[in-house]
């Protein structure tokens, strides 16, 4: 076992599964040659070198190509680049990828992987740090996950790389760096599944991508004043894990959701209703939602950090339970 | 030579200068950790906007890309909020929301850098109709975008909705070699991005971006055109782009000999050259005029040093002009 950056993770799990697959192909800008806007993919370097492809910037093609790749029997992994720019081919997934199966009644498949990098932090502005995953849990028609560990990259990616459904996987620009301990042997993630990353009593805190890390430091310090907090990666979006949300929180009695996204109509929202729908009796308060500020993101380093949830904004939303 | 013609070339010879001036120190800025984000550096291409912007009127509109601090600052920004802007000072052109790659300022006309590729298109289409279709005057729109942006799809609609409504569009795509991480040759199905005017039934011109009598020959006349009613031009500026894709950029995909070979041929010293045999410059006026530029450039980033950062509570302004709408 050895300690691996999320980037060495996303291609150690490409790596192997195109040593198997002979149809699994990657594609987008800045790939092949470079490795990468953020140099993410250097491990990609050098390897397969006919089955990495730069590509125009022509994103509605980008996107779209891989249903026909798909339908033509090949398993296409597609770069965004920068999950701002789904917007610029955003039918191609909306109306083409997420769509085409259910409207042919069921027939073939089509196994699509789509990643890439998401989220603010790096003072690139309005157009280069949203954060878009709810969207995709809104519209039906695509699995979405959005891992904080290097080893649930590698899992979930390996689950996407062999499964039949389209996939969209959000990566933090901020984790590429991240490193942890990963096994040496091959293993699967299976989405729909949270994972635990602390045990506690009194408030049950769900997030998903960089947020796990801000509310793991706000469980530890609500620890030292007494509070214990029960935090889940939720890992993937779509599905979600319904069933670890409601058991944790008829132990704890209370909820808070965390998410850089905007708080108006995040994920967090549909997180608390489905809680008091299910398990309104256990409730001993209303479900808190941490969210981005609604506004686009400013570039100013001062108003970029005022925007974006942290872990002072989780401990003092997990504190409203016992003023 | 006429008068008029020495001081016009003056004149783009000065904005050459006072660009590549900004440039050189917004590197060297960001490299120091005083710039935040990402910047992407115009050194090279600075005869496209001399040439083209001095046809322009305070009235007329530009659009611009990431690539846009050149644009902006031959179109008459003031260097001071232009460089508190890339800083994210509270006294930049947008109070530091949008940065080096979203720089804007409406009253000069500059409707935008965009961090979308291509994204400038429609918005100059748009401007076009304003003007031709409804308010009837005789300003015109330069819509500038890399090579790399016409392989998307919004430059193929843009193009021909310019024409269907004869709009007074200059298209002016900058053909630096690349597209990020990308040779132009390896994404771009044209040699000659121009020739995709043919297509949309509009007049496309290639020439040589670095020179920059060229581009205001050119210019001029597609601008002049415009103006009058003859509808849009597609210009292919051809340049190189001598510093990587954004400063930092580790440029995997090209080698330090291409880009070397590439220097001589920059624009500022071919001009140079060309207003010494004119007689039009020497080397005193040639110092004179980069003292000046420098000692603006010099006095801009005091002025960014030393003002202030917004107020992160000012982060929840500006979305909309009724400012109390809306949660947050
Ligand atoms: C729609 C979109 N796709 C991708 C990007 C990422 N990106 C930023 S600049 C760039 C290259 C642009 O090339 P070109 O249009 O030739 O302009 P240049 O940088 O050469 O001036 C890319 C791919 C983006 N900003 N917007």
């Amino acid at each position: 076992m050895g300690e691996i950056t999320f980037s060495d993770a996303i291609c150690r799990a490409l790596k192997e599964e195109m040593a198997k697959d002979p149809t699994i192909f990657t594609y987008g800008e800045d790939i092949a040659k470079q490795g990468g806007i953020f140099g993410q993919y250097k491990g990609l370097l050098g390897s397969y070198s006919d089955r990495v492809i730069d590509t125009p910037i022509s994103e509605e093609v980008i996107y779209g190509s891989a249903v026909g790749a798909a339908l033509a029997g090949t398993r296409p992994v597609v770069e965004f680049h920068f999950s701002d720019f789904l917007f610029t081919g955003i039918t191609a997934i909306v109306n083409q990828v997420m769509k085409i199966r259910y409207m042919s009644g069921g027939q073939g498949s089509l196994p699509i992987v789509f990643r890439g990098p998401d989220g603010r932090g790096k003072s690139a502005a309005a157009q280069h740090s949203q954060s878009i995953e709810s969207i995709f849990m809104h519209v039906p028609g695509i699995k979405v996950a959005s891992p904080a560990f290097p080893k649930d990259i590698y899992g979930l990616l390996k689950t996407a790389l062999t499964g039949d459904d389209p996939v969209m996987i959000f990566e933090h620009k901020m984790l590429y760096g991240f490193k942890e301990e990963v096994p040496d042997e091959e293993f699967f993630i299976p989405f729909g599944k949270a994972e635990k990353k602390r045990e506690g009593d009194d408030v049950t805190v769900v997030a998903m991508s960089r947020m796990v890390h801000e509310s793991l430091k706000a469980a530890e310090e609500l620890a030292k004043e007494g509070i214990e907090c029960e935090v889940l990666d939720l890992r993937s979006l779509v599905p979600w894990d319904k069933e670890a949300v409601l058991e944790s929180v008829k132990k704890t009695g209370r909820l808070v959701t965390v998410h850089e996204t905007w708080r108006r109509c995040g994920w967090g929202a549909e997180l608390a209703a489905t809680v008091q729908e299910e398990a309104f009796d256990y409730l001993d308060g209303p479900v808190l939602r941490v969210g981005g500020r609604n506004v686009p993101d400013p570039f100013s380093p001062p108003q970029e950090e005022f925007v974006m949830p942290n872990k002072d904004w989780v401990v003092k939303e997990v504190k409203k339970f016992f003023a | 030579m006429s008068i008029l013609e020495r001081d016009k070339m003056l004149e783009m010879y000065e904005t050459m200068v006072r660009i590549r001036a900004f440039e050189k120190r917004a590197e060297e800025l960001f490299l120091d950790n005083k710039i935040p984000g990402f910047i992407h550096l115009y050194i090279g291409e600075e005869a496209i906007a001399a040439g083209v912007m001095a046809h322009l009127r305070p009235d007329d509109f530009i659009t611009s890309t990431h690539r846009g601090h050149g644009h902006m600052l031959a179109k008459g920004a003031d260097s001071k909020p232009m460089m508190a802007e890339l800083f994210g000072k509270k006294t930049g052109y947008c109070k530091g929301k949008g940065g080096s790659m979203h720089i804007m300022n409406f009253e000069l006309g500059v409707l935008g850098a965009n961090g979308e590729v291509a994204g400038g298109l429609p918005i100059a289409a748009g401007a076009g109709m304003a003007i031709a279709m409804i308010k009837k005057t005789d300003q015109v729109v330069v819509c500038f975008f890399g090579d790399g942006a016409s392989n998307r799809g919004a430059f193929h609609e843009a193009l021909n909705w310019a024409k269907v409504y004869n709009l007074p569009i200059v298209f002016v795509v900058e053909n630096n070699c690349y597209a990020s991480t990308a040779c132009t040759h390896e994404t771009t199905s044209v040699e000659d991005i121009a020739v995709r005017g043919q297509g949309y039934n509009i007049e496309g011109i290639t020439i040589d971006g670095n020179d920059v009598l060229e581009v205001y020959e050119t210019a001029g006349k597609a601008i002049k055109k415009a103006r009058e009613g003859g509808g849009p031009t597609i210009i292919e500026a051809k340049t190189y782009r001598l510093k990587g894709h954004f400063v930092g950029d580790p440029q995997k995909y090209r080698g330090e000999v291409e880009v070397k070979e590439k220097w001589p041929g920059e624009p500022i010293g071919r001009f140079e050259n060309f207003l010494r045999e004119k007689g039009v410059l020497d080397d005193v006026s040639k110092e004179e005029i980069w003292k000046k530029y420098e000692a603006e450039i010099e006095k801009a980033i005091a002025f960014s040093q030393e003002s202030p950062y917004p107020a992160p509570e000012e982060a929840l302004t500006d979305l909309f002009v009724d400012d109390t709408g809306y949660d947050y």
